[in-house]
């Protein structure tokens, strides 16, 4: 089974934290310019919800998801 | 032409009678017409009203909409540019210089080692509070000096200027209507902050000022985010604490419900910053012409967005003029949204989660000394919205 995949781009980030507020374990902010760390770019299922709702929380659109085409289970 | 559009002739100046919480009236019969109309602005300057919530969003996400101040076309005079710092009033790659250098110093990781002290300035407060004994302002013994100490602490206010301090802030943040003092108090916290930088590129200390003095930022730039970082964390959070306590005393069975569950405090508070709204609308300027929800908005044309519309929106929250503290919510536009997104919002949830249910577990009789029709409102013209002044009171244990 195919996991999503986070992509982060740090260019476009305002440090806002909404990704590590929402979800903690998947993402972080430097601590030296605030801006998103990605700390699991294929998050285990338990944590696919706060991720996704993280990508749509962000103010500046610095989070893509790549969802896998649902075939299967 | 198409459908003919709703028309607001100019933006509400009052809320309904009885209904404190609650968007003028005029907004959100806007907002049942769709989500936007044309506006006509103060200075008689034609513009738009956005007041749902998906149009607000997506507004905010759109770099073709300005927050340069110089472009605001809704009065019949040009304004000047902000001046340096002030970031919230400009765009890239102005704005990414100052907001940049800041974003490190916010982070939610960061806020929350601040808990403890929050705390601590909590727990000072409310026992100067009970020792004063009832009643008691709510605005001035417990809503204000709790952000202000801890804005003053981050930026490295010294401990023996803080009260001057305050009193200067308080007189051009609080509502006053007269210029010449408005003036006056805006010059002086000014002429103070450029002391404070002085001193802080001197003699570094421990704070979020003397961190910006290591950066190629100039006193005046450096004077300005000062500013912003003062004010927008000063009313912002105070007016939160005192129309956040107004609003759970008038909704009797949710603050019941918090008190009986300390554990509801994060949805509690993304709950009323979303029901309450204190930053009620920004403004965008149009810099080409962009389709929106089915209108052209001309380039130059100045919009309204609503936040607190947007966030009463029933296409986006359920039963949205409800205030529900269990509400399983996130998305609301209470710190707007995009590039310029509330830089100090992870300050703001740590004060708020520690001083709301603070004060309602040291008081459990907490409640109005007054009439809920008597507690003075800031006019819905002003920048923030709450209360001039909140008198409470409580039973004290017989000795």
């Amino acid at each position: 089974m195919r996991r999503p995949r986070l992509r982060v781009d740090r260019e476009r980030c305002i440090g806002a934290g909404m990704c590590a507020l929402t979800a903690p374990e998947v993402f972080d902010q430097d601590p030296d310019d605030g801006r998103v760390l990605l700390l699991r770019a294929e998050p285990p299922a338990a944590l696919h919800a706060a991720a996704r709702l993280a990508a749509g929380l962000c103010p500046s659109g610095a989070i893509a998801l790549d969802e896998p085409e649902s075939g299967g289970t | 032409m198409g459908e003919p559009v709703h028309a607001v002739p100019m933006l509400p100046t009052a809320r309904r009678p009885g209904c404190p919480f609650d968007p003028p009236e005029e907004l959100t019969d806007a907002r049942r017409h769709g989500p936007i109309s044309r506006l006509t602005h103060f200075g008689g300057n034609p513009g738009w009203l956005v007041t749902g919530y998906d149009l607000v969003r997506s507004v905010l996400a759109d770099p073709r909409f300005s927050s340069r101040r110089e472009l605001m076309n809704v009065v019949d005079y040009e304004l000047p540019p902000a001046p340096p710092g002030e970031f919230l009033l400009m765009d890239e790659p102005r704005h990414g210089r100052y907001r940049k250098p800041l974003v490190g110093k916010f982070t939610v990781r960061r806020m929350r080692l601040l808990t403890e002290r929050v705390e601590q300035i909590t727990t000072a407060c409310l026992d100067a509070m009970e020792k004063a004994g009832p009643p008691a302002d709510l605005v001035t013994s417990f809503a204000k000096p709790i952000p202000a100490i801890v804005i003053c602490e981050l930026l490295g206010v010294p401990y023996e200027d803080r009260g001057s301090f305050q009193e200067q802030i308080d007189a051009f943040v609080g509502g006053g209507t007269d210029e010449d003092e408005l003036m006056a108090a805006y010059t002086a916290t000014q002429d103070y902050l450029a002391g404070l930088v002085a001193a802080k590129r001197a003699h570094p200390t421990d704070d979020v000022l003397s961190e910006l003095t290591d950066s190629d930022l100039t006193e005046e730039e450096l004077k300005g985010i000062a500013l912003v970082l003062l004010v927008a964390g000063l009313d912002t959070t105070a007016n939160m604490l005192s129309l956040g306590t107004f609003a759970l005393l008038e909704n009797p069975a949710q603050l019941a419900a918090l008190r009986a569950d300390p554990a509801l405090a994060d949805r509690a508070v993304e709950e009323l910053l979303r029901y309450l709204s204190v930053a009620k609308s920004f403004m965008r300027t149009a810099l080409e012409d962009v389709e929106l929800g089915g209108q052209t908005i001309e380039a130059g044309t100045t919009v309204v967005l609503s936040y607190h519309t947007a966030n009463r929106d029933p296409e986006r929250f359920a039963d949205p003029d409800t205030l529900d503290i269990r509400r399983q919510h996130t998305g609301h536009l209470a710190f707007g949204h995009g590039i310029h997104q509330c830089l100090g919002q992870q300050l703001a949830r740590v004060e708020l989660r520690v001083a709301l249910p603070a004060l309602i577990a040291r008081f459990p009789a907490l409640r109005l000394a007054v009439p809920a029709e008597e507690v003075g409102l800031r006019p819905e013209t002003a920048d923030i919205y709450g209360v001039t002044s909140l008198p409470v009171t409580w039973d004290t244990e017989a000795s």
